[in-house]
């Protein structure tokens, strides 16, 4: 066996047996699952804390049409607004809806007394019910039925198709899209960081523990990075698989337990609805795509193949280049401490590349986009935004060979730190003493 | 032949030239001392012989040819700063790192079984590395240096962290691995280990050779010709027998006798002088003062800083 593969598998070998790989392994998923899980949850149960609202109605006409819900209940209050405010007890009630004399006329005087900041559920619970209801009476001072005014109001969900005709059975959706995209991104992210590191550790322990000396009698330093860094990887894709499986165990698990025991209330998706709204974003928990009968369909509108084999590439990409940098500020610095000043800006094109990806989700031509799919540095997190959104072949083809490019530059780049820094000890190098580390012969 | 051959190698890093036309010749079978104070270059030496890095000028020849990659696997190292994993099993990684020298997998495990018990160490095999005292890793650690059976040995400061029993163990190993045909450098501050172990020895000091041969011409060449008597009698006696070109240069009594140091003109034999002594005090033993290895580091790197 040559030497590069001894080490590889030594690599591998010690991470994968280690407890912690085991455990995060099968705790990762369930984690995950149970995150999910806790939310769904929460955010189905929203209603179950009661808040008590006084309504000090001058109008007259509203406060008799508010109906309680599951969540807010409305006691009339027929002192004037300014006593109601002095005698208001914070433990029993959670505010005041002062509605003034126009109230009808000019909506925008109505008004919610709290004690503290409100929280949006309460706010946006009011708002669905007030606004409602002056509708209502609005109407029917028009003269206008609500029943024809119901056979008017349209919801237009658009239909997402594909515009070929081979792609009858597929269909399209904005939202999942740009969820996906996203999650790829954002996995790609995290992955190489995490397994950046510990590439970026095994180096520094060897330096430590000063086997470095021993081995590289043996073998050449090139050879010892690279065993490591491609034995991590294993290892990091190893982990994937098998989080990839059980987690699509566990949450169809989760998620086929939960939906099915609650349904969707209209309320409830009255909520949602106000949420999205207001911009608090939660594509992934958008109802209509839930509730759509097509939302597995809408899968089908995904060439999976193809976003696989990119995400792995991307991702294999992506950590070659990070991890030799990792793997280059391991071998320069002594301590942990050390490599605070070096990780900085090593990471600091990752976390961009993770900023831009929230802006490209939802405008995945832009420049913005195009540019940052194709700097290798960013490339693996963007462009894995962008592959949902078929990117032109053209775009992607550039992004893949700067890619190469790129780990093969970070590579040779530090291969010449790694060389020289594994067996320097006590002086903290500078960025320019480093410099000169690139041109030492062998 | 010499198994190495080092000609006129030199070393510059950034800041300072570690060695400067370095030159010298490893005999076959032969325990070289590496000698020099700290700072001097030898570990910037050792580590051109082991490839680890390469030298700004000048060449090596190991049997005739020159340093290359195939060499690795004829040559063990163990370097003065040594360590193991520590979260690895001892068996596991000992078996690794034979294996990185070229050995098969099977045979690395039957060699270090045999290494294991002989050094009694055996239940060892399952243990992590940190699991171990300090003078246990020693052990391994040295085990794993020579388990591939080099042809040359490269030991620096190999007795650290070793307690005197252990340090004879490895003492006696060294001398037998030496009788098996290997050769072995040494590079050491502890000059008895010089002093029994070395066939030769070579002495760098502010990145140039200063001294180098066998140890037989050492001596011959820093002899101080002083003498030690051992006699019965008195003092004075023993001064009336020292007219002459003699010069007492150390007298003491001991026990059962009194002690002289003597030095001796150059070229005047030493019978000379026990016939001089004889006919005034009883000696008891009268032997040549071999200059020892510390003397002749100290004087050697004295001279070169004179002499700048």
């Amino acid at each position: 066996m040559s030497n590069i593969t001894l080490i590889i598998q030594r690599e591998f070998l010690t991470r994968v047996k280690k407890k912690s790989f085991i455990i995060m392994s099968i705790l990762g998923p369930l984690l995950i699952g149970g995150v999910m899980a806790l939310i769904i949850y929460l955010a189905l149960n929203q209603g179950e804390v009661i808040s008590k609202i006084k309504v000090v109605d001058e109008s007259g006409v509203i406060v008799s049409k508010l109906s309680d819900s599951k969540s807010i209940l409305y006691e009339r209050d027929t002192m004037p607004i300014a006593i109601s405010r002095e005698i208001f007890n914070g433990d029993e009630y959670y505010g005041i809806l002062f509605i003034p004399a126009d109230g009808l006329r000019k909506p925008e005087g109505i008004t919610l007394f709290t004690e503290k900041q409100p929280n949006v559920t309460v706010v946006t619970a009011i708002e669905s019910s007030v606004q409602k209801l002056i509708e209502d009476i609005k109407l029917n001072a028009a003269g206008i039925r609500k029943e024809v005014l119901d056979s008017i109001k349209t919801k237009v969900s658009l239909i997402q198709k594909p515009v070929s005709a081979s792609g009858e059975d597929k269909q399209f959706s904005a939202d999942l899209t740009a969820g996906i995209g996203f999650a790829g991104g954002l996995l790609i992210y995290l992955f190489v960081f995490m397994y950046g590191v510990q590439v970026m550790r095994g180096v520094m322990e060897e330096k430590t523990n000063r086997i470095v000396e021993v081995i590289i009698s043996s073998v050449k330093p090139y050879q010892l990075m690279m065993g490591k860094i491609v034995g991590v990887a294993l290892v990091g894709l190893t982990q994937f698989l098998i989080w990839v499986v059980l987690t699509i165990a566990v949450t169809t698990a989760v998620s086929s337990f939960m939906v099915g025991k609650k349904s969707f209330s209209s309320e409830q998706i009255g909520q949602l609805q106000q949420y999205q709204n207001k911009g608090v974003n939660t594509p992934a928990f958008d109802t209509d795509t839930i509730q759509q009968p097509g939302f597995l369909k809408s899968l089908s509108g995904f060439n999976f193949t193809r976003l696989l084999f990119m995400f792995a590439f991307y991702f294999i990409g992506g950590y070659l280049l990070y991890s030799a940098l990792f793997a280059a500020i391991g071998a320069a610095v002594d301590s942990e401490t050390d490599t605070q000043q070096f990780i900085l800006p090593v990471s600091l094109p990752l976390i961009i590349a993770y900023i831009v990806s929230t802006i490209v989700m939802t405008n995945p031509e832009s420049k913005l986009g195009y540019w940052f799919s194709i700097i290798p540095f960013t490339s693996p997190v963007v462009m894995m935004v962008r592959m949902p959104f078929d990117p032109p072949v053209t775009d992607i083809i550039i992004s893949m060979i700067a890619l190469i490019a790129g780990f093969v530059f970070t590579t040779w780049f530090a291969s010449k730190i790694y060389r020289t820094g594994i067996l320097m000890y006590g002086k903290k190098p500078t960025f320019r003493e480093m410099g000169k580390w690139l041109f030492y012969k062998r | 032949m010499s198994l190495l051959s080092i000609r006129n190698v030199t070393k510059k890093y950034a800041s300072h030239t570690a060695l400067k036309s370095i030159s010298f010749e490893i005999p076959q079978s032969s325990v070289f001392g590496l000698l020099g104070p700290n700072g001097a270059g030898k570990t910037s030496l050792i580590r051109i012989i082991n490839q680890i890095t390469g030298p700004d000028e000048g060449e090596i020849y190991f049997n005739g040819i020159r340093l290359n990659a195939g060499h690795i696997s004829q040559m063990g190292y163990l370097p003065e700063e040594r360590g193991l994993y520590r979260k690895m099993e001892v068996g596991e990684q000992a078996i690794y790192l034979a294996r990185l020298k070229g050995l098969s997998r099977a045979e690395a495990i039957s060699r270090l079984k045999m290494w294991f018990e002989k050094f009694e160490i055996a239940a060892w095999w399952r243990k992590k590395v940190d699991e171990l005292s300090k003078g246990m890793q020693q052990k391994v650690q040295f085990i794993i240096t020579i388990l591939h059976q080099p042809k040359l040995l490269i030991l620096d400061e190999p007795f650290t962290g070793f307690d005197p029993i252990n340090a004879n163990i490895i003492k006696e190993e060294l001398l037998k691995i030496k009788e098996g045909g290997a050769t072995i450098m040494l590079s050491t501050h502890r000059m008895e280990s010089v002093e029994e172990l070395c066939s030769h020895i070579g002495l760098i000091d502010k990145a140039k050779k200063i001294l180098d041969g066998s140890v037989k011409e050492i001596r011959k060449q820093f002899r101080s010709n002083i003498f030690e008597v051992r006699y019965h009698g008195h003092a004075i006696n023993l001064a009336n027998g020292l007219w002459g070109p003699y010069e007492l240069v150390d007298h003491k009594i001991e026990e059962d006798h009194q002690y002289a140091k003597i030095r001796i003109e150059e070229n005047i034999p030493p019978n000379q002088l026990i016939r001089s002594l004889v006919s005034e005090v009883e000696i008891v033993s009268f032997n040549e003062l071999a200059p020892s290895m510390n003397d002749v580091f100290i004087k050697a790197v004295n001279e070169h800083k004179a002499t700048g």
